[in-house]
């Protein structure tokens, strides 16, 4: 980590400005790993209580799942403060995959009868 | 000549080269993951009651490989952190870390839950002969609480010769605690800790028999869909690990010694690749395990 011989005025070794800005980020990916491994315990403890019908308990532990996934998106992945192009890009995705399992759905208003 | 990008943005987009490669490439990630979990959705529904098995995976196991992936996606965002500190040393340190979780996570998987499924057996019983085998199945119990009916008596198999030889005529296996004790309240929903076998032996008729198979992708949609999906995520969890061991490399010493914010560039790109299979196996523990 010693100093580059090169006679550049900025030195790509130096701390960088937005140091204070990362120590920060670093302080809520602690925060974010321990509410993830929080939600894990919580979605097996969830698996276990009998929410009146299996798709009832399908529900709940996919809309605990979700919100595991947005806090890795949001957070881990920076998704929260990320450039227009890449929210475009994955507005798209989203709608894609959306659709994919739209059709999913659309094979069981027509049956094949046995 | 000089790539342009790999470090600053583009000024247009804001963004360096990478960074759009790898959201392209989540993007085509999440239509191929959807694909497949789109496919266990349209094979769940579609399934008849009593064939969507539950308890055969082991739930401590798979809640303990949650913990280690979430662990490892804060290691390597501590990795990169320690790289825009400047702090390589740490870097070192966090990318160790995150490449030992990915290696426990895979070995777990492929030494310990795959296997102990490849050496578990399971017949389904014809719907017509379900009645000669209520003493191992239950139904009449499992119909006056309104719970789906077992169709199949798993366990381990006695007879291994049974499978590939037509002479032997009979399946002897020793049961799983549910098939052993059907009418037991505690065996109608799955528990955490997955209970001991028994020592009951049963004898199977294979005229009875619509299917018997080990737990291999064969034996069922949910243990194929259960093996594609899981496989595909683990072929990703190995794609990370070599990735990890090239950040390791002296090659990127040289580049962090060239140029620090070019690594961090690379190493925040293979995070979001590494929090992608995280994600991913977010929702499979769930759909596989739990629900």
């Amino acid at each position: 980590m010693s100093d580059s011989k090169n006679t550049e005025v900025v030195d790509p070794h130096a701390i960088p400005a937005d140091a204070a800005h990362i120590r920060e980020h670093v302080k809520l990916y602690v925060v974010i790993g321990v509410t993830l491994l929080f939600f894990t315990g919580l979605t097996v403890l969830l698996s276990y209580v009998h929410f009146g019908s299996e798709s009832a308990n399908i529900a709940i532990g996919m809309l605990v799942a979700s919100i595991k996934a947005a806090m890795v998106a949001a957070i881990f992945m920076h998704l929260k403060e990320e450039r227009k192009t890449i929210y475009q890009f994955m507005t798209v995705t989203v709608i894609f995959a959306l659709v994919l399992f739209l059709l999913t759905f659309l094979a069981f208003s027509d049956h094949i009868k046995m | 000549m000089e790539i342009p990008y790999t470090v600053k943005p583009r000024p247009d987009t804001g963004l360096w080269n990478a960074k759009i490669g790898i959201w392209l490439f989540l993007a085509s990630e999440v239509m191929l993951f959807g694909g497949l979990f789109s496919g266990y959705v349209f094979l769940r529904m579609g399934a008849e009651p009593g064939y969507w098995p539950k308890g055969l995976l082991n739930v401590p196991v798979g809640t303990m490989n949650t913990a280690i992936l979430i662990a490892s996606s804060v290691f390597i965002v501590f990795a990169w952190a320690s790289l825009k500190l400047r702090n390589f040393a740490r870097y070192r340190l966090f990318m160790i870390l995150t490449l030992l979780c990915g290696a426990i996570f895979l070995g777990v998987k492929l030494g310990y839950e795959w296997p102990a499924k490849f050496h578990h057996f399971g017949a389904f019983i014809k719907p017509e002969a379900q009645a000669k085998y209520e003493d191992y199945l239950g139904n009449q119990h499992l119909a006056l609480k309104g719970l789906p009916p077992r169709v199949e008596i798993t366990g381990h198999l006695e007879n291994p010769d049974a499978l590939n030889n037509p002479e032997i005529k009979e399946f002897h296996i020793k049961l799983d605690a549910p098939n052993a004790d059907p009418t037991s309240d505690k065996n109608d929903y799955v528990p955490f800790l997955p209970r001991p076998m028994s020592d009951k032996v049963a004898v199977i008729n294979k005229d009875d028999v619509s299917f018997a198979s080990m737990f291999v992708p064969r034996h069922s949609t949910y243990f194929a869909v259960y093996y594609t999906i899981t496989g595909l995520h683990g072929a990703h969890v190995l794609g990370g690990l070599i990735l990890f061991a090239y950040f390791l490399l002296p090659v990127s010493t040289r580049l962090y010694e060239k140029d620090p914010e070019h690594l961090a560039n690379r190493i925040e790109v293979a995070g979001l690749f590494w929090h992608f299979v995280d994600l991913v196996w977010i929702f499979a523990f769930p759909l596989f395990y739990l629900l």
